[in-house]
């Protein structure tokens, strides 16, 4: 048995949650028009993270493929769902919110194979989210003329829609919901390296009677989101991931009647005050950088500690970090589990080697990693500065760069100083000054003595080089909808 | 016997609360409406762009930073000195389009109009587009509108109601904005601008630009410090793409071109194109 490697660190057994609750097929196809076909083209290997175990081969849709589906979702739209009233959409909507609650474990279990994020994570926040936000937006179906976007606001038609591996079944969720809700049909690409939670959703489509067409699954990689993209009869884009593809879309509309939404990138300030409780502080830096392993657009990656009391948030920081259990991404006592691809992580280590090269001092917790997978340890920088690039840019991965303040109007500007402007942290028990720093960040989400809560009522969305349009709540239902008085 | 010769006006830009000639000493020459020489406005060129982007930059943190109430007095204000000159903007009319005296009335009624009701938006925007979130657990969770930043808009034809048309909603929300005039009509922007500049606006908040639309909206599409783009009055639908395409390059918020009819209400459409949501969450507790 390994012996304690501090005085903080308990001993666990392992507790590994069940895997025989999930049939993975060998391989699987392109859910077009209610069913599953071949692909025209080529297949891919998914693999599980944590183990580099390939999982199953999955059909890579090509613009034959794409076509077909954006065909049947068009034929959908025109034939059924945007014929339908509202109740009925609603009514199917609280089906699939229902079938994922009843196969959450299914669906919990699978993500944490697929993605490599925690059991602990998968099942108690990206499975539980997806369903409430199928429900929430079941709700809407039939009282949109109530959402003051207009009497009679009209879907939009064929959405084509393209999402991350970082919760690839909540961003399905947060793009297929609002999408039917609003009287849209959707042809729906899954990344490259996440695949399998979106597949068994197609499943749950057919156990709904989803109508045929309504929902459709691509799996494949940049091109098939390119095509989806680029295609004449796709409506409405929308998409979560890089700032750097959401720029590409940007571009490939331009001069087209399409509308779009971009979530993209984020480079969060997490501003710590000295009059905040500083064990929840630390908690919430933890929760800010470390949840699903950094994999997090809006993650707190950028700790602006006040300077009085920078030394304690670090050395009190620290020994919070030296207790985060990492591996086996099944074990119910996992807190951070791997890194999705071996590109992520080379990506994670040449930035952290940057960080380190640029003359920041690196820091990891003493922890043995599994031997196959893709793993990093939970690091944070120290003597960072504005101008390092570990400052600057999107690790996406477990790492902090932390920088220090003395007045609250220089961390305002340490906080902005980004091109990005997806969310925010602010830790002080001063209302007053956690109101001011709140309306001085911009920043589309702001949490004040929390980090990284997410709910389906509550709108998510960047401002500057984060993108634009909102996911979630009332405004949501604007990404999906038009008014009929552009 | 001696008559008296006029004095003529000289047409500059406006941009930063003053009233400078384009730094590059262009001009182009503007007819009236039979095609008669009307006078030479001033041709901006990418320095002026620049140089009203930075003023536009400058004056955002202020004027957003004001109460809502006060933009909206602000706004309202225009419209008042709007309707003390209204002799002089109808006959601006008349000369630039040739309309007639009536249809010029019209169109001075219709912009001071649209100015007082875009004023009452500022203080009541965020009601109608913010909301409170029931999420679920003990969370005090809300959201509300804010300025997107400084947005350019190319204005539509129209001297007077396009122009007004396009820049109140813009900056009733706080936003601040480099506008270029409608090229063939580009003079009573700059009237307006004199408006603007005696109704307690601070400077900045609105900055005019006349000249080529051609040759300086690519400018302001690739401006790495601006944050939206109104192509209302972009024609050509080759150049709007390609306007659209640079404005990639930092995720502006684009509005397409595509005019309403200028005398029918307008809906909130404008403003929101140029407003984000902020959402704050804090925890609720003992």
């Amino acid at each position: 048995m390994p012996t304690s490697k501090n005085a903080f660190e308990f001993e666990y057994a392992p507790a590994p949650e069940a895997r025989s609750v999930v049939d993975i097929r060998p391989s699987y196809g392109l859910f077009i028009d209610g069913e599953f076909v071949d692909g025209r083209g080529r297949s891919f290997k998914t693999i599980s993270p944590s183990t580099e175990e390939v999982l199953a081969e999955v059909a890579e849709a090509d613009e034959a493929d794409v076509d077909a589906a954006v065909k049947a979702a068009r034929r959908a739209y025109t034939r059924v769902w945007s014929r339908m009233s509202g109740a009925e959409r609603s009514k199917y909507l609280f089906r699939i919110a229902r079938i994922i609650q009843e196969r959450a474990r299914e669906f919990a279990v699978l993500e944490s194979i697929d993605n490599g994020k925690p059991i602990r994570e998968s099942r108690d926040i990206d499975v539980p989210l997806a369903a409430a936000h199928f429900f929430y937006y079941a709700g809407w179906a039939d009282k949109l003329e109530y959402a003051g976007l207009g009497p009679t606001p009209q879907p939009l038609g064929v959405a084509g829609q393209v999402i991350p591996w970082n919760f690839p079944l909540l961003m399905l969720a947060w793009k297929i919901a609002p999408a039917l809700a609003c009287g849209n049909t959707v042809v729906l690409k899954p990344a490259e390296t996440t695949p399998l939670t979106a597949l068994l959703f197609a499943e749950v489509c057919q156990q709904a009677d989803l109508p045929p067409g309504v929902v459709n699954i691509l799996t494949g990689a940049g091109e098939t989101g390119r095509a989806i993209v680029a295609h004449p009869d796709v409506d409405k884009v929308a998409f979560t991931g890089s700032t750097e593809v959401g720029r590409a879309i940007a571009r490939t509309v331009a001069g087209s009647t399409k509308s779009v939404t971009l979530e993209l990138g984020g480079k969060a300030a997490n501003i710590v005050f000295d009059d905040a409780p500083i064990d929840q502080a630390v908690e919430g830096i933890v929760d800010g950088i470390f949840f699903n392993q950094g994999h997090v657009c809006c993650a707190g990656s950028r700790l602006l500690a006040q300077e009085s009391v920078a030394e304690e948030l670090l050395s009190r920081l620290k020994r919070r970090m030296a207790t985060l259990r990492i591996g086996d991404p099944l074990d119910k006592n996992t807190d951070v589990g791997a890194i999705n691809s071996a590109e992520q992580l080379a990506k994670i280590r040449e930035l952290s080697d940057i960080g380190e090269a640029e003359g920041a001092g690196r820091w990891s917790p003493a922890c043995e990693l599994p031997s196959h997978g893709f793993w990093f340890p939970p690091t944070i920088f120290t003597g960072v500065t504005q101008a390092h690039r570990i400052a600057r840019e999107e690790i996406f991965g477990p790492v902090l760069s932390v920088l220090t303040f003395r007045t609250p109007k220089e961390a305002v500007e340490k906080a902005n100083n980004t091109p990005f402007g997806l969310s925010a942290g602010i830790w002080s028990d001063k209302g007053s000054r956690v109101l001011w720093m709140a309306s001085q960040l911009r920043a589309g989400v702001v949490w004040s003595n929390t980090f990284n809560k997410f709910d389906p009522a509550s709108p998510f969305g960047g401002y500057k080089e984060s993108g634009y349009g909102r996911e979630g709540g009332r405004h949501g239902l604007a990404a999906y909808l038009s008014n009929g008085a552009h | 016997m001696s008559t008296r010769l006029d004095v003529r006006k000289t047409w500059k830009l406006y941009i930063g609360g003053q009233f400078p000639r384009s730094e590059s000493g262009r001009s182009y020459v503007v007819n009236d409406a039979k095609g008669a020489f009307l006078a030479n406005a001033s041709q901006a060129s990418r320095k002026d762009a620049r140089d009203a982007v930075k003023a536009a930059r400058a004056a955002f943190s202020g004027w957003s930073g004001r109460t809502a109430y006060n933009r909206g007095q602000v706004v309202y204000r225009i419209a008042e000195v709007l309707e003390g000159r209204r002799e002089q903007f109808e006959a601006e009319l008349r000369s630039a389009e040739g309309i007639s005296a009536s249809k010029a009335r019209t169109y001075v009624d219709a912009a001071v109009d649209r100015l007082v009701w875009y004023a009452g938006w500022a203080d009541k925007i965020a009601q109608v587009t913010g909301s409170a979130n029931a999420v679920a657990g003990p969370y005090f969770n809300h959201s509300a509108p804010e300025p997107t930043g400084v947005v350019a808009i190319v204005a539509p034809r129209g001297p007077l109601l396009g122009l007004v048309s396009v820049v109140a909603p813009v900056i009733v929300t706080g936003n601040t904005c480099v506008v270029i005039a409608s090229e063939p009509h580009p003079l009573t922007a700059i009237t307006l601008g004199e408006v603007m500049a005696t109704s307690d606006l601070p400077g900045g908040v609105v900055n005019v630009l006349t000249g080529s639309v051609a040759e300086i909206a690519p400018w302001l599409a690739s401006h790495m410090d601006v944050n939206g783009l109104d192509l209302t009055g972009v024609g050509d639908p080759e150049l709007a793409r390609s306007l659209e395409e640079a404005a990639a390059e930092n995720l502006k918020r684009v509005r397409r071109p595509g005019l309403e009819d200028l005398l029918v209400g307008p809906g909130l459409d404008r403003m929101t194109r140029f407003l984000e949501t902020k959402t704050v969450w804090h925890p609720m507790g003992l």
